[in-house]
């Protein structure tokens, strides 16, 4: 919890540790009281679903919570037993223990966005799965902007407690009429003990808007977390540093598949605590500039014996214009630590395009074929409604230009 | 007989350096030549060339195929044509599985997938095209998907070499089976090849019909493969040397 509302207070006035100072008072608030659907694929935000993995019908899915601008506007769980899906205001009135887990894994005093949240006592999605039980189907969650100028302001808890399991796909995405808009969303995410979460998080803005998640995961003894996060398409700007804290025998995975289109800024990536004895991380990033700015960090800090890690940032510079930053960092503060990076930033190599060419492909279609590979490569069993996103993404970019 | 490829007068440069230096070389149709030289002669250099490699420049001369001048054409315009080529050490393709390349170069992809298990790929087919690939395994990758991209003339860079004893056999059929297009070895073939080889092997699985010999960026002569293996296993390229038979125009 924090110190005090006055430290807090004086964080409005902090920067981002990274990514561009973003103005909120250029920023309406969002309404927090957003039209209510019952229907998602009878509503007029189907396609917004779809293109960030929500499947409107939620045909195989444990649930579905949706928020527009600042409120709740569907939510829809399954009979699955052990999973609880809420707004986190409700949860906080329903369940006394909640707000212990408020501002725990989060330093609302961290910047100027965190600081907002805690001081609008943002909404989110509360998600919790009991101890013991474990969500067949995914859970899935879309952040939703509809109104220009405005300030989707979220927080977010997910609770997956001991012996459990859950897979959570959580798509975020602007109307077409609120490019110029600006999502802040504090997600704090806590693994119990011998449990798996995979979290994957899908995002298509416009081309204005500012983007400023801030994550930050606490993994119990021998449990997983596996963080997948895939932008494809242009944003304005785009700033997140997702963190995780692991306990004895856990793993933590981030998966990053990004384009940086040309207008676009986006500065992301991981960070992992390895505190527990025997713990251990992979971060790994795909990305490609397309006249963009992308800069991919990772960094790895090993605090406990027999940690192992490591760290992986490949990216391509399709065209001119654009610029590629692989930020890879290796911390350690104890003897018995294996961590290891490798970075890469570069062009195509024509050699790769030319042998595949040999095979009859043009060259459009051998720079996609190794495009689409690259990126796919970060993240192992893509869904395919995001496969598709990938494809059209790719064929748009006209990469043979 | 009609001529599949006629290079011409070509030379040829790679970066600063000149490779080829007025190379002059028939291959007709159905015919299989051998290109026989010592290393650093220019052979896979001239492969690259009539592939149209963009690393190769050409500064004189012309490629034609079935009388058309393809020297300015792309890569993949040469392979829509009917040129196909086997390298000795293709680029590591990371992200691009080897099942994936073979969907897309083929129409008829299915059935050469199918019939992966006869070039020992099966196994092969998720993984990214040529990487942690043993010299045998990208040997029967290349086949494959030559196999499905069905070329009328193609290009052989040394398709023995780094194959061990076990292997040799499968790759010397499945190169047949290429150059014979499934036919009965009785009847006319048409597809035509260029192979380049030290040793002489594949030759047991593809009646050559004629050797060529490359020196320094030139081809020297040309002649019976047979004979000029034994004279090149029995004196080395030496005799080229006092030679100097050079193929011209």
């Amino acid at each position: 919890m924090p110190a005090d509302n006055q430290s807090v207070k004086e964080a409005l006035g902090k920067k981002g540790a990274y990514g561009a100072d973003l103005d909120l008072d250029r920023y309406d608030e969002g309404t927090k009281a957003p039209e209510q659907i019952d229907d998602l694929q009878s509503s007029g935000y189907k396609d917004y679903l779809e293109k960030v993995g929500v499947v409107a019908d939620e045909m195989n899915r444990s649930g579905t919570l949706m928020f527009i601008d600042n409120g709740m506007s569907h939510c829809h769980a399954s009979q699955q037993e052990g999973l609880e899906m809420m707004s986190t205001q409700e949860a906080l009135r329903k369940y006394d223990w909640v707000k212990d887990y408020m501002w725990k894994a989060m330093d609302p005093a961290k910047d100027k966005y965190t600081a907002k949240s805690y001081l609008e006592d943002a909404d989110g999605y509360f998600i919790r799965v009991k101890s013991g039980y474990h969500v067949k189907d995914p859970v899935q969650t879309c952040m939703m902007i509809k109104t220009d100028k405005t300030i989707q302001n979220v927080h977010n808890i997910v609770i997956v407690e001991d012996n459990a399991s859950l897979e959570m796909i959580t798509g975020c995405s602007t109307s077409h009429h609120a490019n110029d808009a600006l999502h802040i969303g504090v997600s704090e995410i806590y693994v119990g003990d011998n449990s798996n979460l995979s979290f994957s998080m899908i995002h298509s803005w416009g081309k204005q808007t500012g983007v400023r998640p801030r994550t930050a995961t606490v993994v119990g003894k021998n449990s997983n977390y596996t963080n997948n996060y895939v932008i494809l398409n242009p944003v304005g700007s785009l700033q997140s540093f997702p963190s995780a804290t692991l306990a004895e025998g856990a793993t933590a995975m981030y998966n990053t598949m990004c384009i940086a289109h040309e207008g676009s800024d986006i500065d992301t990536g991981g960070l992992v605590y390895l505190n527990g004895v025997g713990s251990s991380a992979q971060i790994l990033s795909r990305s490609i500039s397309m006249g963009g700015h992308m800069c991919a960090r990772g960094r790895l800090v090993g605090n406990a014996p027999g940690a192992k890690a490591h760290l992986e940032c490949r990216s391509i510079i399709m065209k001119d214009g654009g610029s590629t930053n692989a930020v890879p960092e290796l911390e350690a503060h104890v003897a018995d630590v294996e961590m290891t990076h490798e970075a890469a930033v570069g062009k195509i190599a024509q050699d790769q395009i030319e042998y595949l060419m040999s095979r009859g492909l043009t060259e459009d279609e051998a720079v996609s074929m190794i495009v689409r590979g690259f990126l796919s490569g970060s993240i192992n069993g893509l869904p395919p409604a995001l496969q598709s996103e990938l494809d059209a993404a790719i064929e748009a970019a006209n990469l043979g230009d | 007989m009609t001529e599949m490829l006629k290079v011409v007068d070509l030379h040829a440069c790679a970066g600063e350096k000149e490779i080829l230096k007025g190379v002059n070389l028939t291959v007709n149709e159905g015919e299989t030549c051998v290109l026989f030289g010592p290393n650093g002669s220019g052979k896979s250099t001239l492969m690259s060339t009539i592939m149209g490699y963009s690393s190769i420049q050409v500064t004189q001369g012309q490629i034609l195929f079935k009388g058309q001048d393809i020297t300015e054409m792309t890569v993949d315009q040469r392979a829509k044509l009917g040129i196909g080529m086997m390298m000795q050490r293709p680029p590591n393709i990371f992200g691009v599985k080897l099942g994936d390349l073979i969907r897309a170069s083929s129409p008829n992809s299915e059935a050469v997938l199918s019939s992966a298990p006869e070039f020992k790929m099966q196994d092969f087919l998720d993984r990214e095209v040529n990487v942690g690939f043993s010299g045998g395994e990208i040997k029967r990758s290349e086949l494959l998907q030559l196999t499905a991209q069905k070329p009328e003339f193609i290009l052989l860079d040394e398709p023995e070499s780094g194959v061990d004893l076990e292997n040799i056999d499968l790759i010397g059929r499945k190169v047949h089976d290429l150059l014979y297009d499934g036919n009965c070895p009785g009847r006319q073939r048409h597809v035509s090849s260029l192979v380049i080889t030290h040793t002489g092997q594949i030759m047991d699985y593809i009646g050559a019909d004629r050797g060529y010999v490359m020196r320094n960026g030139r081809i020297f002569c040309s002649g019976r493969p047979s004979d000029l293996l034994k004279e090149i296993r029995e004196n080395g390229y030496g005799e080229c040397d006092s030679c100097q038979q050079i193929i011209s125009l």
